[in-house]
């Protein structure tokens, strides 16, 4: 099949690869672009493992093709962390939030753009929040803490960190 | 709770340490089966039938081989060759790698397509021609042993029919006695069906032939690695491969839950594939493989009846179940229970009398039935007991609660020998009850009923009382393919005072990594965050049985605190020689030793670890380190009261849970965090079948549930909040006194959801509902309509 | 030919292999389709707007409430930033949310196509003309959806769609969407659509006439919910036999009313 040539920031990086046009965008993270921490569950847009970051909106990437995301910002797991860990990071650790770890990071990219929109969810807020994401481990109920976690401290250096 | 005895730095038992493994997990950096890439690596992907059972006339790969990345194509002939078209099962069965004449299950293995990137691979099954002529399918596994009923298993010399095995257990005669002197006697047909414990990762493997060394690397999604090698080497021994140039790797694993214990055919394939062409191979199944063709669990189906006096004394248990194994028996029990350890069906109670028997039959269905977090067969004993009990209360109008209460069997009773054989180890199941009903508000909670019932509106109480049976096991009793149940750790102490520890167990997110080294410890008082904790290799690992029926505290853990003893045996030598006194005259505190009534002449273990190196006693073997197999001499016997509060749509059927109290007893705990987490997703792994998750089949044996549009994994918006309580109840025989908990809310919640629906319908007649309760099923037991 | 679907139906029917067209335009680049605003009598929203802005919307709230009632259960939330209220409708199948309730909102449907006046033709199809099969539509195949007009609530008036599904994220047993108009407290039109329970969404014809002249007493919504039960064609299949998904009909369509009216006096 024919390829053509893309080039999608990732994390902040400029990376151009020549795919074909139906690679699926998560395969470009995980094969092209070796960041694997972007996982895949599923075969029909169910579990959300595959979650990352289109210009800032979670998306699965399972279900859209890399062609799809030319010119456009994608963020995953592995660009979560700056100096420090970002506090949903912390409140999966803090919070028990997880356990084999496999939809972790579709867990915390869902849980960043919820947070982005709504920065003081209240618990079934963050229930239909993450109702695109599927965990077999941790019955959710960490997985919320974890986010509440993150929303308090995030506020918290809100307003602490200057207005 | 006694106090923890190490300080929170040290995080031994009893401390909601966090965990370690966390580090790499919430940066993506976890390494699981799919993302290693091995230089050279080509795509495994698998032709699947579409027929339940089919001859197989044909297979044409001609344009599959034809298209540009696709290397080679792999039938059962290619593996016949080597012998390697079948193999055996953990039951001491056989199934299929790849066929030769015929297909018994749909999406079974057909042929497999090697390409150089998966898309290709996938464009080349679709490309490869199989030619099929269906067969008469055999789908109801009552209807297996009829006469007429084709033969699945007419590969297996002297198999006339499609039985394989009868079991029983208990006093038959003595059963029936009771049942012809009790008041009260109820019968139910209870059915448990198929589920899949749909893990987020899927199952693969990543397959390696080294041919100047002869050495084959596996990484596998195994919970089990050294069973693995060896079955690998057992079975592949005649093709060369030796077990010490086999080295099976599970690496990180994204949850388990039994359904990756089995050697599925696509590893046999991929390793096969790997060794005659030399290249790595990387074969990873995508969902609807995962659903269609992996292991299942549960496919029970239970008479079941109970007797009772009026006074509500249970008397006598019987239960007969025809288990529906699939086309091969592929369970991963105890070779001595077919039927796993269905026999604790007699529960909580103090029956005086029970008679079990499981019959198992062959269908056109995929093998299986170890897996959904709990292997061996309790959760379908809890279920029937805890449903059989409440039919009890109902029909003598007694209480639930009370019922139970009247029949459990009392703290001082324990070790308590069941009519069925077992020994339960320790138990206190009045205080584990009262505490759910107090913290639940029962009293309160049935006047709400009452009230609402006189408005038409349903509510719903549920209670479970179940008594669990982990840790296989004992090595006069449990064996799997004859290899017994021990487990192991191997635990080294480094100069500078850290220490590496490795087990035959492997975690799958259960927090190995942080629990042992809280368990080393407690033990040795070395800070729990200078311990790496190492599973999964099977080059280093000392050999075990794998992590699955909540065994790993149980034998693994105890293995490490025997290790740890032996350790310490040498620290207080390596101490008596460092401070120049008697063996006797020392005492341990925590982390070091001193010499008694002089507390300021001590060492502490880090300083014990360096002499171990540098200034070892003469006559002493230099290094600190020692490796333990525990057999452990009995099962442990976790409980618990689990309560459930239901509201029910009476127009539409749906069923709500309002709350939900678990009270569990795992005895002493390692790190409460952790044991919380469990405990949330295995009572979300119990919500899950019995509202919602189900796999069956057509006549023609067509799968629904393939695919995650209709197999229903709850999401967080059907998963209440969790309500979690404790008691604690020491194993007398568990070094720790621990006993494991991850599967026992898998078990509980089921019916207790069950007994809670039940109990809001009772009023309107109602007696029994199979799960999934369905909001259509609920429907229809309000409304008394027949299914269509 | 080109076949215009929603990416978020079609990349997983390629991933199934039940679909492999030979080319695929990316249509996400039009951005001025997506809109929400009122114009001349009209809601009108771009064929582009995701269901997140529709969920999100002050104006949908605020106005057109059962717009919202139906994008929030359209999928999971991840799906809904990128699926679109367009490509809901356009794909034309009955198990889709929106179609049901802009039936019964009497929306209209605006496409555009090469042909008409000097090209770049524009046609409006009434929403009962649009549904025409399951997932066959009006739109001819050179032709794109590119709004969607819901006429603007003006006078006492209140909307509801109620879905009731086995979990978050799977299509409807049922869904009932109820639009109510009211002449001081007399109900004065009414529109009741259903999902998946028929080869197209289902106007309940009768449900409408039975309401129009009454006050929405609880017995006419339940005998509203009758009529809708009678008018629907469930097919049997996991979701529900064919008798409890008329059953379900019936609840959620006489709950979709009582909720509309008391929208309209209103409620939330």
């Amino acid at each position: 099949m024919a390829t053509r040539s893309i080039t999608v920031t990732i994390n902040g990086e400029a990376k151009t690869a020549d795919v074909e046009d139906r690679l699926l965008l998560v395969h470009l993270i995980r094969d092209n672009c070796a960041l694997t921490g972007t996982h895949i569950g599923c075969d029909t847009t169910h579990c959300g493992a595959c979650t990352v970051l289109l210009d800032g909106t979670a998306v699965k990437s399972c279900t859209v093709f890399a062609v799809q995301a030319n010119g456009r910002e994608v963020t995953t797991i592995e660009g979560m962390e700056g100096e420090a860990l970002h506090p949903l990071q912390e409140g999966f650790v803090e919070e028990h939030g997880l356990q084999c770890g496999f939809c972790t990071p579709g867990m915390i990219m869902s849980s960043k753009h919820l947070l982005d929109k709504n920065p003081n969810p209240s618990e079934d807020e963050i229930r239909w929040g993450i109702s695109g994401n599927l965990c077999r481990c941790t019955g959710y109920q960490n997985i919320v803490k974890a986010v509440q976690y993150a929303s308090n401290k995030l506020q918290e250096t809100a307003t602490e960190g200057g207005e | 709770m006694s106090k923890c005895k190490t300080s929170a730095e040290v995080g031994g038992m009893g401390h909601s340490v966090k965990r370690k493994e966390d580090a790499r997990f919430i940066r993506g950096e976890g390494t699981y089966v799919d993302d290693i890439v091995r230089p050279g690596m080509v795509f495994m992907d698998i032709v699947r039938s579409p027929y339940a059972h089919a001859k197989i006339k044909s297979i044409n790969a001609e344009k599959a081989l034809a298209l540009p990345g696709v290397a080679a194509v792999i039938t059962g002939e290619t593996l016949k060759e080597y012998n390697l078209h079948m193999m055996p099962t953990l039951m001491s069965d056989t199934q299929m790698v790849l066929p030769i004449d015929k297909v018994c299950y749909q999406a079974q293995e057909v042929a497999a397509v090697i390409a150089t990137d998966r898309y290709s691979a996938a464009d080349g099954v679709e490309l490869v021609e199989v030619e099929y002529e269906p067969l008469p399918v055999v789908v109801d596994p009552h209807k297996a042993t009829d006469p007429d009923a084709p033969i699945i298993r007419d590969d297996k010399e002297g198999q006339t029919s499609n039985h394989i095995w009868h079991w029983e257990e208990g006093d038959k005669e003595g059963t029936e006695e009771v049942f012809q002197n009790s008041d009260v006697v109820i019968k139910e047909k209870i059915y448990i069906p198929r589920i899949h414990v749909a893990s987020i990762e899927t199952c693969g493997c990543v397959s390696e032939f080294d041919k100047a060394n002869g050495k084959l690397t596996v990484w596998m999604t195994t919970q089990a690695p050294h069973a693995i090698r060896t079955v690998l080497a057992l079975v592949a021994g005649h093709v060369g491969l030796q077990e010490d140039k086999i080295r099976v790797i599970s690496p990180d694993i994204g949850g388990g839950f039994g359904g990756k214990v089995p050697v599925y055919p696509g590893y046999v394939i991929a390793i096969a594939a790997s060794v005659v062409t030399g290249l790595p191979i990387k074969w990873i199944e995508d969902r609807r493989e995962n659903l269609q063709a992996d292991s299942f669990a549960r496919d029970y189906h239970m008479d079941c009846e109970i007797a009772a006096d009026k006074d509500g004394t249970l008397k006598g248990l019987r239960i007969k179940t025809l288990a529906d194994n699939g086309y091969a028996d592929a369970a991963a029990n105890p070779s001595k229970y077919p039927a796993g350890m269905f026999s604790i069906c007699t529960g909580s109670y103090d029956f005086k009398k029970a008679f079990v028997e499981v019959d198992g039959v062959y269908t056109n269905k995929p093998p299986g039935g170890v897996a959904y977090r709990c292997s061996f067969r309790v959760t379908e004993a809890v279920h029937a007991i805890e449903r059989m009990v409440d039919l009890v209360a109902d029909e003598i109008m007694m209480d639930a609660a009370e019922l139970r209460m009247k029949n459990f069997i009392p703290k001082e009773a324990f070790p308590y020998k069941s009519p069925t054989g077992w020994e339960y180890d320790s138990g206190d199941y009045h205080t584990a009850l009262q505490l759910a009903m107090d913290n639940v508000g029962y009293d309160e909670l049935l006047k709400e009923q009452k009230e609402k019932r006189e408005k038409g509106e349903l509510m719903g109480i549920g209670i479970c009382s179940f008594t669990e049976v982990v840790g296989a096991g004992p090595s006069k009793d449990f064996d799997i393919l004859g290899i017994k149940m021990f487990d192991s750790s191997e635990i080294r102490i480094h100069p500078t005072g850290k220490a590496m520890a490795r087990f035959g167990t492997k975690s799958q997110g259960q927090g190995h990594e942080t629990t042992y080294a809280q368990i080393i410890a407690e033990e040795l008082g070395i800070p729990y965050t200078d311990i790496s904790v190492e599973e999964g290799d099977t080059d280093t690992a000392p050999y075990g049985l794998g992590t699955y029926a909540s065994r790993s505290t149980p034998t693994a853990g105890a293995a490490a605190a025997m290790a740890c003893r032996k350790i310490k045996a040498k620290a207080q030598k390596i101490a008596a020689h460092l401070l120049e006194a008697a063996e006797e005259d020392l005492e341990w505190e925590v982390g070091k030793f001193s010499v008694k009534g002089v507390p300021e002449k001590s060492v502490t273990i880090q300083e014990i670890a360096f002499a171990a190196y540098t200034n070892h006693p003469q006559g002493l073997e230099a290094g600190l380190e020692a490796t333990h197999y525990y057999d452990p001499p009995n099962l442990t016997f976790p409980f618990g009261s689990y309560i459930a509060v239901v509201d029910i749509d009476s127009e539409t059927g749906e069923v709500k849970i309002r709350r939900f109290m678990a009270v569990d007893d795992c005895g002493n705990i390692i790190n409460p965090m952790i044991v919380e987490g469990q405990i949330h997703g295995g009572l979300t792994q119990g919500l899950a079948p019995a509202l919602f998750e189900e796999i069956s089949y057509d006549d023609e044996g067509n799968i629904h549930g393939g695919s995650f549009m209709e197999y229903l994994v709850p999401t967080a918006v059907e998963t209440p909040h969790w309500e979690t309580d404790k008691t604690t109840t020491p194993s007398p025989h568990h070094p720790l006194g621990a006993k494991g908990v991850g599967e026992s809310p898998t078990v509980g919640a089921p019916p207790a959801i069950v007994n809670a629906v039940v109990d809001a319908l009772s009023h309107l007649g109602v007696k029994h509902i199979d799960i999934p309760m369905t909001p259509e099923k609920v429907w229809r037991a309000i409304h008394k309509q027949d299914a269509a | 030919m080109p076949k215009f679907s929603l990416a978020h139906s079609l990349i997983p029917m390629m991933k199934l292999r039940l679909a492999e067209p030979t080319h695929l335009v990316d249509i996400n680049g039009l951005s001025d389709l997506n809109y929400i605003k009122e114009q001349d009598g009209y809601l009108c929203i771009g064929a582009m707007t995701t269901e997140s802005d529709l969920e999100t919307s002050d104006l949908i709230s605020e106005k057109y409430p059962i717009l919202k009632d139906t994008s929030e259960v359209i999928a999971d939330p991840l799906v809904r930033n990128l699926a679109t209220v367009g490509g809901n409708i356009a794909h034309g199948d009955p198990a889709n949310d929106h179609p049901a309730t802009m039936v019964a909102l009497n929306a209209e449907i605006v496409v555009s196509g090469p042909t008409g006046l000097l090209g770049g033709g524009k046609r409006t199809i009434p929403i009962d003309e649009f549904f025409v099969g399951p997932l066959m539509t009006a739109l001819a195949e050179n032709e794109i959806l590119t709004e969607i007009r819901v006429p603007s609530s003006n006078g006492k008036s209140g909307a509801s769609y109620i879905k009731l599904e086995r979990k978050v994220g799977d299509y409807a047993i049922a869904g009932a969407a109820a639009v109510l108009h009211f002449d001081g407290d007399t109900c004065s039109k009414a529109g009741v659509a259903l999902t998946n329970v028929g080869p197209t969404p289902v106007r309940a014809l009768e449900a409408q006439d039975a309401l129009v002249g009454t006050t929405i007493t609880q017995e006419d919504a339940d005998k509203a919910g009758e009529l809708a039960a009678e008018a629907s064609q469930p097919v049997g299949d996991h979701r529900g036999s064919e008798e409890y998904k008329r059953a379900v009909v019936k609840v959620l369509t006489s709950r979709a009313i009582m909720q509309a009216k008391d929208r309209a006096e209103g409620g939330n």
